[in-house]
């Protein structure tokens, strides 16, 4: 009898475990598989509409036809520029939080002001680029403000992967490279950053990709809404991807004849972001083999 | 000397990463500053038009009127003076309704002779006119109201941060008076988020479940990018999409005018906190003690009563965290919800009716406000409201990560 009772709930047990796993394994499916559709739908509808002139044309008749060449050119510009800022100035304070810092009240406090950084809104940063560098500083709607907004937004992304590739230094390194007679700055120059330059750069990659896709912070900061030219300085203003995507696809001159080019267009800004991705993991997996030798 | 020269290049270079790593700081308390300077302003300034004033007989005894009265006044739901002061302001009911004016109707009272040939005389007519009749309220150019004005000028109450906040009503170029109420707004936030991560949280967390217990290494191993990815996918993106599939798809199963609506959007915003509430819970699944679950399998309990007494149990600080963070994200989110909710600013009743959010209100007005009027001022107060939300949001998240540090300890 008592056997029996006790196989019964053996019996419910596993059936209460079979539900729950294969319950799960269904949603965690049905995540991938809504990355599935929103990736197919866009790459299916968005290839009819790349060519060749799509991809180097300007604009043309109200954004219905011709190509997005300067919108291109305009994010890859803001990618540049905001790399040029959040890229230096992100590892240089990853290094002096890891590396100088001891635990305690200044180290917790940057991180914890890194962190309110990384959580504050992206519209903020828009209106916070808006008064400090176009009003301000005097900058106007330019490449300059925009990209150094996009770059204020990057930085607590730059600061934390950096960090993550300086943790993933093993201590004997330091300890042996202090024991051979190194400086701090010869250690960290020689020993450390050389093991942690593939995982920084992977971070640095994966951050790019966070900007080419950045809409609110340009708003107000340096996107215009049809400018069939290419910049020619960084005061200038200038057409990016992800703007104009948002404005094709809700206020264009003719929202509907400029569909193909708004599925163009978000495939173009999903493509950056596929090459970016698959880089960083390809990197990854690259270098993650390499360093493991050592 | 060349010992001194390398020590000083060393404490030169600390030096310089100090600085690097104080610029996160810096940014935090200049946004503070600059977004704070200009939403306070909002408190300080009347909310008529600059250059109009509004003006009454002198025998009127009211001497201040809030915006929202002076709107319905003007959208005639307030029709006496009794209705407002408490007491009539003339011993007659008849004469105690309010007789609107505004300057267009001005040729309605006066022929164009009288006015003058350059409209010189538009000053004294009014003036008159506001002498003769006991009910008037006047709305008009502050270049009339001089020395010699018979009428007398209604002060407007300044905005109060309670109205700011408890007002109902979100017309910020409304004529006479800009009608300043965010709460329309907040809730429209709130509503959208909330929804957003009652649609996450399940999906995300079942997720993180099967990605640390129950997938084997090769199954995570093609998951953990994907995700990644969705991570990676712009959220202009994401509303392109939700306009494209999701607005249609929720106008045609609930038969509604219009498919843009806060559902929509919490659908959105679900789809784009999974990533982080995903990542999150499932390290927090991960810190979970090797020996506890061992413990629990040898005492006769199987994976998911371990997952489900042991594991979920010891890991809930990390996905309260990671729900709270959720939130977050989801208030924050501009472009997405600008797309897909419709943005009407009312109260919203249900799920299937337009709302709008604050970041989406900022991304589409900010645009068109004149820059240091009213109307752009309380834009930044806008941003302020969301800055604290979010802030909150960040320190309640660390609160509660570092609480969980020290109690495992």
């Amino acid at each position: 009898m008592k056997m029996k009772l006790e196989k019964h709930t053996n019996k419910k047990k596993q059936l209460k475990q079979a539900i729950a796993f294969n319950l799960f394994r269904l949603m965690s499916f049905g995540v991938v598989a809504v990355l599935a559709i929103i990736l197919l739908f866009i790459i299916v509808r968005g290839a009819s509409a790349i060519n060749w002139t799509f991809l180097t044309a300007m604009p043309e008749e109200g954004m219905t036809k011709g190509g997005i060449f300067p919108a291109i050119i305009g994010t890859f510009y803001l990618i540049g520029g905001s790399m040029l800022f959040a890229c230096p100035i992100g590892v240089l304070s990853a290094i002096y939080i890891h590396e100088y810092t001891k635990a305690g009240f200044i180290k917790r406090f940057i991180k914890l002001m890194t962190n309110n950084l990384a959580g504050i809104p992206s519209i903020v940063f828009g209106l916070f680029g808006m008064t400090l560098f176009v009003n301000t500083l005097g900058f106007g709607d330019s490449i300059l403000a925009g990209s150094l907004t996009l770059g204020l937004l990057s930085l607590p992304v730059v600061i934390r992967t950096t960090e993550e590739a300086l943790k993933s230094v093993d201590d004997s390194f330091r300890i042996g490279s202090y024991a051979l007679g190194a400086t701090k700055l010869q250690t960290i120059r020689k020993v450390i950053l050389p093991i942690a330059f593939p995982n920084i750069i992977t971070g640095l990659i994966l951050s790019i990709g966070r900007v080419s896709g950045e809409t609110a912070p340009i708003l107000f900061t340096v996107a215009a809404y049809f400018l069939p030219k290419l910049p020619t300085s960084i005061f200038d203003q200038t057409m990016a991807l992800p703007y104009h995507l948002y404005v094709i696809s809700t206020s264009g001159t003719n929202v509907e004849a400029s569909r193909p080019m708004a599925y163009g267009t978000a495939l173009v800004l999903i493509a950056i972001v596929l090459i970016v991705n698959l880089l960083a993991n390809g990197l990854r997996r690259y270098f993650g083999n390499k360093v493991k030798m050592n | 000397m060349k010992k001194f020269f390398k020590n000083f290049l060393e404490k030169f270079i600390e030096g310089i990463l100090f600085l690097s790593s104080s610029v996160t700081t810096l940014t935090v308390l200049l946004i503070v500053i600059f977004l704070f300077r200009e939403g306070l302003d909002v408190f300080k300034q009347s909310p008529v038009e600059e250059g109009f004033a509004i003006v009454i007989n002198k025998n009127n005894p009211v001497k201040e009127i809030t915006s929202p009265q002076l709107k319905n006044i003007f959208d005639q739901n307030i029709t006496n003076w009794k209705a407002l002061e408490g007491k009539p302001v003339n011993e007659y009911e008849s004469k105690d309704s309010i007789i609107l004016f505004r300057i267009d109707n001005i040729s309605t009272y006066f022929i164009d002779a009288q006015l003058g040939d350059s409209l010189q005389y538009v000053g004294k007519c009014i003036s008159s006119l506001v002498d003769s009749l006991p009910g008037i309220i006047a709305f008009i150019p502050d270049k009339y109201v001089d020395k010699n004005f018979a009428g007398r000028k209604l002060n407007m109450g300044k905005i109060t941060p309670s109205q700011f906040i408890s007002g109902k009503e979100w017309f910020p170029t409304a004529q006479p008076a800009a009608q300043m109420g965010v709460l329309p707004l907040i809730l429209g936030t709130l509503w959208v988020s909330l929804g957003a991560i009652l649609i996450a949280l399940p999906l995300g967390l079942a997720t993180a479940i099967y990605m640390a217990e129950i997938a084997s290494d090769k199954v995570r191993r093609i998951l953990k990018p994907l995700i990644e990815l969705l991570a990676g996918i712009p959220s202009v993106v994401y509303g392109f999409f939700g306009l494209i599939v999701i607005v249609p798809m929720i106008q045609k199963v609930f038969n509604l005018p219009v498919g843009e609506t806060g559902l929509a959007g919490s659908i959105v915003l679900g789809i784009m906190a999974l990533p982080t509430i995903i990542t999150i819970s499932e390290d927090a699944i991960r810190t979970t003690p090797r020996e506890m679950k061992e413990a629990s399998l040898a005492l006769g309990a199987n994976k998911w009563q371990t997952i489900h007494r042991i594991i979920l149990p010891y890991s809930i600080s990390g996905i309260t965290a990671a729900a709270i963070l959720g939130i977050g994200r989801a208030i924050g989110e501009t472009m997405a919800v600008l797309m897909v909710t419709g943005n009407a600013a009312v109260i919203p009743h249900s799920i299937l009716e337009p709302v709008r959010t604050i970041p989406a209100t900022i991304a589409a007005e900010l645009g068109e406000a004149p820059q240091g009027g009213l109307h752009f001022k309380a834009l930044f107060a806008l941003g302020c409201i969301l800055f604290i939300f979010t802030m909150t949001i960040n320190l309640l998240v660390e609160y509660i990560s570092s609480r969980n540090k020290y109690s495992k300890r």
